[in-house]
């Protein structure tokens, strides 16, 4: 799926982690580089990448891949 | 007409007003709030005919915490930034401490202080993407000195001028600029519902023994939305004439 394929490469880059850690385990604060900090350069970089405003609601309700996607999806 | 984006809440009368006309003079393109679609109706009859046509409406209750959220989706579709906020929408409702209904309280603190935090939160999201801005709050003399007889009012506006020290902190190095203003008595409907007696107290406060005009509030606004006050943040100015002294 492009948009997964898409959102990987984002958590990828802006996690600095491995594409192949990206995956629907990967939750927030259970690895050392998705920190609050990380959160939010995370969401500023999906926010980019996909053209979109996230609400404050959903910023914090991120946190695992597999929200993250029902999340973007909701937006485009 | 600059592509600078001004949201204005509360616009439709009083200094939200005068604040939506001095920036449609200062070349922006307008989003006005209002609680209800005929206010803004009114609203855009009094502006230049050109910022008219190009302004957003968007008519919201400030206790309603989704449609807050859904106006800064529509700001950010339709403009994808926004580099003025004048937090101003706000209610007073004067009774003494024993006379003080929860449901008054709630909604003095949601609509003076949640809301503009949420508006606060929404705006600061739009300017960190398009690198800065400047985020004006409407506090009062009432917020830093108390009256008596608005306890919910005086508090609300306190609130407010901690979240405007606080964001301006956190915001400075992403460029936005935080600042409140602290109007003093100024003719506005919402200063029509005091007593006579109430109005004399008020008017033997203010030192220069008149009331102020919404438009001397806005001229202040502009300042601060503009590039002259670019190093000015994080500051609570009163426009009082010399009330608060």
């Amino acid at each position: 799926m492009i948009t997964e394929d898409k959102l990987k490469k984002v958590f990828s880059e802006a996690l600095g982690i491995a594409y192949e850690l990206v995956n629907d385990d990967l939750k927030y604060a259970e690895l050392a580089e998705w920190d609050s900090v990380a959160h939010m350069a995370l969401i500023a970089a999906i926010e980019e990448a996909f053209d979109i405003m996230m609400d404050a609601e959903d910023v914090i309700e991120m946190s695992n891949f597999s929200r993250a996607k029902q999340i973007v999806a909701k937006y485009l | 007409m600059t592509d600078r984006i001004a949201f204005v809440t509360g616009a439709s009368r009083g200094i939200g007003l005068a604040c939506a006309r001095g920036l449609a003079d200062d070349g922006y393109q307008l989003v006005l709030h209002s609680r209800t679609r005929a206010s803004l109706d009114e609203l855009l009859a009094k502006l230049p005919a050109a910022c008219a046509a190009g302004s957003l409406l968007l008519n919201y209750d400030m206790t309603e915490q989704e449609a807050i959220g859904r106006a800064f989706q529509v700001i950010f579709k339709r403009f994808r930034r926004l580099d003025v906020l004048v937090n101003n929408a706000g209610v007073m409702e004067p009774a003494k401490l024993g006379m003080i209904t929860h449901a008054a309280l709630s909604r003095t603190l949601e609509v003076n202080l949640a809301a503009a935090i949420l508006h606060l939160q929404g705006a600061a999201k739009l300017m960190a993407r398009s690198g800065g801005g400047s985020i004006i709050n409407i506090s009062s003399i009432v917020g830093r000195y108390g009256f008596e007889g608005q306890v919910p009012y005086a508090a609300s506006k306190a609130g407010l001028i901690g979240a405007t020290l606080a964001a301006a902190k956190e915001l400075a190095k992403q460029k936005i600029r935080v600042n409140a203003v602290a109007p003093g008595y100024i003719d506005t409907e919402i200063n029509h519902q005091h007593s006579d007696e109430v109005h004399r107290l008020n008017l033997a406060r203010v030192r220069m023994g008149r009331m102020g005009y919404p438009d001397e509030v806005a001229y202040l606004v502009r300042f601060l939305a503009s590039g002259q006050a670019a190093y000015i943040t994080g500051q609570i100015i009163g426009v009082d004439g010399g009330m608060s002294l």
